[in-house]
């Protein structure tokens, strides 16, 4: 534990990449196997079953820490990261304990059986029994992911040196459903194929955004275009009977979405695609606001199902009669892809294909990506006809034309604390509009909540103007005198019944603040839905 | 009703009957000052009284000014108002100022920290009757450890980069928390550079402190002479140019803010040190309760939420909105000052 500790002080202190991948690589050389099965799982987010509520576990620190639980709640606030502020407010010790992050986690997994006083004896026995940092590690273990700037492809390439085992094939040994608690570290890294193999998605390609002028990109001819869809983005696997879909997340969704259950017999065993799920209302693409309502859902009612149908809209296909295809040239792989679509298409509605756009010049794709609202898509994918599907996001032979956002210039009204590195500083805001209420008096209407756009300079500025002109307080909420105007940027809009202002926005964002503006200049809900197409 | 000892206006913290100011944030007659931070020691003032400690340290902020200087504990009497300095512990020269008049006690703390740093006089427990305390780290979340154990800390830094072959950066204000460090710093590691804003700081309280050689970086200073050694810099040269020039280095920053992940993250620092100038949450309850005062105001730092606290623990107390900013003000301020030392 105490090496474990140290490695997530150094990831966690440290913002230079090499720092991280060699702290990494020294922890990986030295760990014992199972400790590094542990350390792979935690930091690509398969931590074990959170074995005991929040509300409980801190009672229990706060009782150690002898103050009222309000004072924890203000501090847990300004804290903003629960495990740190039970780490601490426990009374420090110079104690450490010389188990292993293994036998931790362990006792953590059987924990989640035990009664509540035995777990409140455990829990409160090892926050007493570590120091400050190793308490912080441990509560975080229990309580969620270690958010600490190291991505699965760090990781993994950190691995990949001190195991000296080629990056793209970890990458992929690391995908899908493994246990922590029952592989061992010869069967995750080393063994040439592992036993979930029937389950395992292939890594996904990501594309970055596109540089410059479109027309550098070269000639036309050597370029296909799809549009970039708006749902999530999944790999669907058939192989021996089975199918299993998975999120770009890493999240196995299979069970989200039965419509796809009816692809097994049609689609023969031995094929993954890749491809976006879109909602499907009515015969039509739907907004995100309408997958949301499918998200998160762990049972799907027959209506819902009805209302709120989805479809896979497939881009690409990785694996064809069992073989994987990743290394075919892009224009191979799609017209195998429309071959299959062709021969399924009347079998079910469900299975659609993202077509390519026909194009001759750089101005019809410029022409092309303004139908994207239209369209409902958030833009155009640009690929590169010869392109093998590679591992991650990689520059060069795919890339993403996105639409410009909607803009609309609103109020400040609320605002938070934000969490991780920005705690202690107000960094989410909710922005309001002007609506005209019964009585004809024009009043502030939340619209959207924002959190990113600004410069860590500007959010001090805002920070302070919030300090000092905070209305009402409500637990971690403030309320300001409406007094900043912002430009707000989103990509998608749809009328809703949850939302107060009547209108969901998709990814709203702040793009600058408005110095020049005074609050009655900003727009009015009218204003925004009158965005809606 | 009566007219309270001390009241708070506009322009800072008010005893009619002495017709003075504490720590006044606004230009006013009369100032007694606690300390040489540049939000309690403020321009403009036509009088200042204050420890006589603070007078060079003041003067070389804020140029020629009309300063009477006092020892402490001695008392001197303002229309029948009884004004005495008493150690606050918090930098070299900072006082708590003791207000009585007719037999009732007010004691206003300034900036404080209870733990020697073995530089400043050590803080005082001055019984009294109300006592306005700041409280910056006022939450159950800060405690210190001590001193001795987050120097080592620091020095074994300096080491591990020293072997890396780097320069360390390290930050503190350039008033209390640089002489602090540089008083600590371990000498056989190597030469200890400073910032200017530090530097000439530092020279002004030489002849009260006995502080190791320091020197300083100018243009003909060469990057490769730094390598290994470390560098004392004021917060606000974090990012600039100036520290730019000196790669390879590690930066560190040594405040009661790096208790929070959050807050080093946020300031792209390499490694955060735990070293406050200020009280802990314990030290300022156990404070607070030896001063024996019943009632409490809290001026500035987590003031609401500590002093309902407080409040609970059966205390009249109550805040007051005033411009001090702690730790966070010292930081913020000091980024204009020492543009103008830069140009």
């Amino acid at each position: 534990m105490k090496n474990f500790a140290q490695l997530i002080k150094v990831l966690d202190s440290s913002n230079k990449t090499n720092v991280k991948v060699d702290a990494l690589t020294m922890y990986f050389k030295n760990a014992s196997p199972e400790d590094k099965v542990w350390t792979i799982a935690i930091l690509s987010h398969r931590r074990p079953p959170r074995p005991v509520n929040t509300t409980l576990l801190r009672n229990w620190a706060n009782e150690l820490a002898n103050i009222p639980l309000w004072l924890f709640e203000e501090s847990y606030h300004i804290v903003g990261d629960l495990a740190e502020t039970i780490a601490l407010i426990i009374p420090t010790t110079k104690e450490h304990s010389d188990k292993s992050l293994t036998e931790y986690l362990q006792e953590i997994i059987a924990l989640k059986k035990k009664t509540d006083p035995e777990k409140k004896e455990y829990l409160q026995q090892n926050w007493l029994a570590l120091n400050y940092y190793e308490r912080f590690v441990f509560t975080k273990l229990i309580t969620g992911s270690f958010r600490i700037g190291v991505s699965q492809k760090l990781m993994t390439r950190a691995l990949s040196k001190a195991e000296d085992v080629d990056e793209d094939a970890l990458a992929y040994k690391l995908m899908g459903n493994w246990d922590p608690n029952t592989i061992t570290f010869q069967e995750l890294i080393l063994d040439e194929q592992n036993s979930d193999y029937l389950s395992k998605p292939y890594p996904f390609y990501l594309a970055y955004p596109i540089e410059g002028e479109v027309e550098n990109l070269g000639n036309p001819e050597d370029w296909s275009i799809e549009h970039k869809w708006d749902g999530i983005r999944s790999q669907t696997i058939i192989r021996e009977g089975e199918i299993y879909v998975w999120s770009r997340g890493e999240e196995l969704v299979t069970d989200k979405y039965p419509e796809f259950k009816s692809f097994v017999g049609i689609i023969p065993d031995g094929t993954v695609i890749d491809a976006e799920i879109l909602a499907f209302p009515e015969g039509e693409i739907g907004t995100f606001n309408d997958l949301q309502t499918r998200i998160g859902r762990k049972t799907i009612s027959a209506s819902l199902l009805e209302k709120v149908p989805v479809i896979l809209k497939a881009y690409d296909i990785l694996e064809w009669e069992g073989k994987d295809i990743r290394n075919l040239p892009y224009a191979e792989r799609r017209l195998l892809l429309e071959q299959l679509y062709n021969s399924i298409k009347d079998k079910t509605t469900s299975f659609q294909l993202s077509e390519r756009v026909l194009f001759h010049s750089w101005e019809d794709v410029t022409n092309e990506r303004m139908r994207a609202r239209e369209m409902k898509s958030e833009g155009l994918m640009i690929k590169r006809n010869d392109s093998t599907y590679q591992v991650g996001r990689k520059k060069g032979d795919w890339w993403k034309w996105k639409i410009e956002p909607l803009v609309i210039d609103a109020v400040l009204t609320y605002a938070m604390r934000g969490h991780g590195r920005r705690s202690n500083l107000f960094t989410d805001y909710t922005f309001a509009l002007w609506q005209t209420n019964d009585k004809g008096e024009k009043e502030l209407v939340t619209f959207a909540k924002a959190y990113s756009g600004l410069t860590d300079a500007e959010f001090r500025k805002v920070d302070d103007f919030i300090k000092k002109n905070t209305l009402e307080r409500f637990g971690p909420v403030r309320s300001v005198t409406p007094q900043l105007v912002f430009e707000i940027g989103f990509e998608g809009i749809a009328l809703s019944k949850r939302h107060k202002s009547g209108v969901a926005t998709r990814f709203p964002r702040i793009l600058r603040w408005r110095h020049d503006k005074k609050i009655d200049e900003a727009n009015s809900i009218e204003d925004l839905k009158s965005m809606i197409s | 009703m009566k007219i309270p000892l001390l009241a708070f206006n506009d322009n800072g913290i008010y005893c009619q009957q002495a017709d003075v100011y504490l720590d006044p944030w606004r230009p006013v007659k009369n100032a007694i000052i606690t300390h040489g931070h540049s939000d309690h020691a403020r321009w403009g003032h036509q009088n200042y009284i204050t420890h006589h400690t603070n007078i060079p340290i003041i003067r070389h902020r804020l140029g020629e000014i009309n300063v009477t200087g006092k020892d402490w504990n001695e008392t001197f009497v303002i229309n029948n108002v009884k004004f005495s300095f008493h150690p606050a512990g918090h930098i070299i020269g900072s006082a708590q100022i003791r207000v009585e008049y007719k037999g009732e006690v007010w004691v206003f703390t300034g900036d404080y920290k209870v733990e020697d740093d073995g530089i400043s006089v050590p803080y005082e427990v001055v019984k009294c009757h109300t006592f306005i305390t700041e409280c910056t780290f006022g939450l159950p979340a800060f405690n210190w450890t001590p001193q001795a154990e987050v120097i080592t800390e620091i020095n074994n830094w300096w080491a591990e980069n020293k072997a890396e072959g780097k320069t360390s950066i390290l930050f503190g204000y350039s008033l209390g928390k640089a002489q602090r460090l540089l008083k600590y710093l371990d000498t056989d590691l190597g030469t200890i550079y400073t910032h200017g804003a530090i530097e000439n700081m530092t020279n002004v309280v030489r002849p009260l402190i006995d502080l190791p050689p320091t020197k300083l970086v100018t243009y003909e200073t060469k990057k490769e002479d730094l390598l290994g050694n470390i560098v004392l810099a004021p917060p606000s040269a974090h990012g600039s140019t100036w520290i730019r020039k000196m790669t390879p280095f590690v930066t560190g920053s040594a405040s009661g803010w790096m208790a929070f992940r959050g807050a080093r993250r946020r300031r792209a620092i390499d490694k955060g040190f735990v070293l406050s100038d200020h009280c802990d949450w314990y030290s300022l309850l156990d404070s607070i309760k030896a001063t024996g005062a019943e009632k409490v105001i809290c001026t500035h730092g987590y003031t609401d939420i500590f002093s309902k606290y407080l409040r609970e623990l059966g205390y009249d107390a109550r805040t007051e909105k005033t411009q001090y900013e702690g730790e966070t003000a010292e930081m913020e301020k000091e980024i204009e000052t020492e543009k103008e030392i830069r140009e």
